[in-house]
């Protein structure tokens, strides 16, 4: 698996309690490539922020490993960029201060001119450069998040985890981050981790969509290739012929088969089947011929 | 709004200006005939019942008290203000130190689980404890009046600083530390940049509950160690029945000790956050 920038092993992850251990996911195999946007999906508890939490460093797996650059990674790191789906800034910094936060952490030798003007740079590039000196308390919910995605982009981590980062946010809203991010992550070239809710978001953005079998013993039983070229839209995106059979096939799987291929149902440790939708004839069919397993 | 302002202010007045007059006509001195005895003169006449004096003999008292108030007459005849600035530099001092011990401390229970469960029941017990309780053992180890009005200080305010902060400290929100921790922030950077701003308002509304506390225990702590401070001056004044010298002297501990609130708050408002 060392053939993936980031490669994810055999992790699980067990709550012990007195009476029964809740095991949240097992078995769950997970290979980034790098510059590769992935997004997670799954019904809500099955495990998706317990596996970031993971991937983050701030939680440690009951077992398996993540291997990222060929290194070990475990524990929190600033290679490791999170974005939280309640932004996190810390209200008694203004946006500047709360990216440059990272940024000074990020690189402790720079003086203040150079943390500064890269911090702005960051606050520019997602339309914030009009709110710099304001307070998280003075700033709108969507613009929250725009600085806490840029607190994170502005540290260059080698790894970018997003926890459900435009949850709280209207639709209209939600759309113009959603480009926003789509912009940034093209002129920066990162790997990006996401999990939503929101299968048409999970389309727009994404190379890859892992889908998650409802929990307990959640698995990561599917990666979706979204064979639709970039750049997208959310204009575009509805014309191109895939669209619809993707989004059919992730709506399936969500309504149905999370449910059919949760707990004992699904073979534990199975592989995550690779599948893309766009050249299926049968997409709704469990048994399509298309099917082939992942290593 | 302003005018709800003005309003107020003309209330105050009033009230002021009623309650003035109801003291002012409820405590004029019979005229002053002759063949009063002397105790009697001084107790305000000659119907044997104690007299306050009114607002303006204490007005007129204040104005010539205020007018030089560092005068120094040996030691039972000092000026308002030096008596005040001796009271002001024990309860500083006690109370600094007390800061410079509960914020640490508070820093550590707050953050160790471990330390709050250990010290909690030497807090618990050593807070009911009146300050003025540790007087004696105080004198008898310290063996210093000076030293020993500064310790009870000390041990009074230490208390609201000490559990403010352990509470602020342990409710920081955990998506700040997550943030901290995502950032690679040391043990003591994270202390410094996430926890301490995070936790100043609770922290500085422990520091002015201990202001206020410190002021009012420092009156009653010069009482009993005597020599100087506005306790003592209090006190002294009442053994030598000048009742306008104490009233005066009761409005300007009152006046300090807004004074002090007023600039605690002034500091809190400095560090607030809206979240
Ligand atoms: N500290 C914990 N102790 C015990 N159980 C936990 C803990 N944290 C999470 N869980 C459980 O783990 C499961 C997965 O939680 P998680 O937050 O990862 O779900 P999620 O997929 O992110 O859900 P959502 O989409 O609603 O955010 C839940 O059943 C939750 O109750
Ligand atoms: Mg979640």
């Amino acid at each position: 698996m060392s053939r993936h920038f980031v490669s994810i092993e055999g992790l699980s992850k067990v709550y012990p309690s007195k009476e029964q251990d809740l095991v949240v996911f097992e078995g769950a195999n997970i290979g980034i490539d790098k510059g590769e946007f992935v997004c997670i999906i799954g019904h809500s508890g099955c495990g998706k922020s317990t596996i970031l939490n993971v991937m983050a460093g701030l939680e440690t797996p009951t077992t398996g490993t993540m291997i990222m650059d060929n290194k070990e990674a475990s524990g929190p790191s600033l290679d490791r960029g999170v974005v939280f789906q309640n932004y996190s800034l810390l209200p008694w910094l203004t946006a500047l201060q709360n990216v440059s936060f990272g940024v000074k952490a990020r690189w402790p030798k720079w003086n203040k001119a150079k943390v500064d003007a890269h911090s702005s740079h960051f606050l520019e590039m997602v339309g914030l450069s009009g709110a710099l000196h304001r307070k998280p308390s003075e700033l709108s919910g969507g613009m929250c998040q725009r600085v806490s995605i840029a607190r994170a982009f502005a540290t260059s981590p080698k790894l970018l985890l997003l926890d459900e980062p435009f949850g709280a946010l209207d639709a209209l809203t939600r759309g113009v981050i959603q480009d926003e991010l789509l912009k940034i992550w093209s002129e920066t070239q990162q790997t990006v981790f996401m999990i939503t809710h929101d299968v048409d978001e999970a389309i727009l953005l994404a190379d890859r969509v892992l889908l998650m079998t409802n929990g307990p013993h959640a698995r990561v039983a599917e990666s979706v290739k979204i064979n639709i070229p970039r750049p997208r839209n959310r204009a575009n995106i509805i014309e191109d012929p895939a669209y619809y059979k993707i989004r059919n096939y992730l709506v399936n799987f969500l309504v149905k088969r999370s449910g059919q291929l949760s707990g004992s149902a699904g073979q534990v440790g199975g592989a995550t089947q690779e599948v893309d939708p766009s050249v299926e004839i049968h997409p709704q069919s469990e048994q399509s011929a298309g099917l082939k397993a992942a290593i | 709004m302003a005018s709800l302002n003005m309003k107020a202010t003309l209330l105050s007045l009033l009230l002021l200006l009623v309650g003035l007059g109801i003291w002012e006509a409820m405590n004029q001195a019979p005229a002053a005939s002759t063949g009063l005895s002397e105790y009697e003169r001084m107790m305000g006449g000659a119907d044997q019942e104690a007299r306050v004096p009114p607002p303006s003999q204490v007005f007129s008292h204040a104005w010539h008290e205020l007018s030089d108030p560092f005068y120094d007459a040996g030691p039972n005849d000092k000026g308002i203000g030096i008596q005040l600035a001796y009271s002001l530099y024990r309860v500083l001092t006690g109370y600094l130190a007390a800061a410079l011990i509960a914020i640490p401390l508070g820093f550590v229970i707050g953050m160790s689980p471990l330390m709050h469960k250990a010290l909690n029941p030497f807090i618990q017990v050593l807070r009911p404890i009146s300050p003025l309780a540790w007087m004696p053992l105080a004198l008898f180890i310290i063996r210093d009046s000076e030293g020993s009005a500064i310790f009870v200080i000390f041990i009074c305010s230490i208390w609201p600083m000490l559990i403010n902060t352990a509470f602020g400290v342990a409710n920081v929100r955990t998506d700040w530390i997550k943030v901290a921790r995502t950032h690679e922030l040391s043990p003591l950077k994270t202390a410094f940049l996430v926890i301490l701003p995070a936790a100043a308002p609770t922290i500085l509304t422990g520091m002015r509950i201990s202001i206020g506390i410190a002021w009012l225990v420092i009156v009653a702590a010069e009482m009993l160690v005597g020599g100087t401070g506005i306790g003592y001056y209090v006190w002294n004044e009442w053994n030598n029945l000048d009742l306008n010298s104490v009233i005066f002297s009761i409005l300007m501990i009152g006046i300090v000790g807004m004074l002090l609130d007023m600039t605690l708050a002034a500091v809190t408002k400095l560090v607030q956050y809206e979240d």
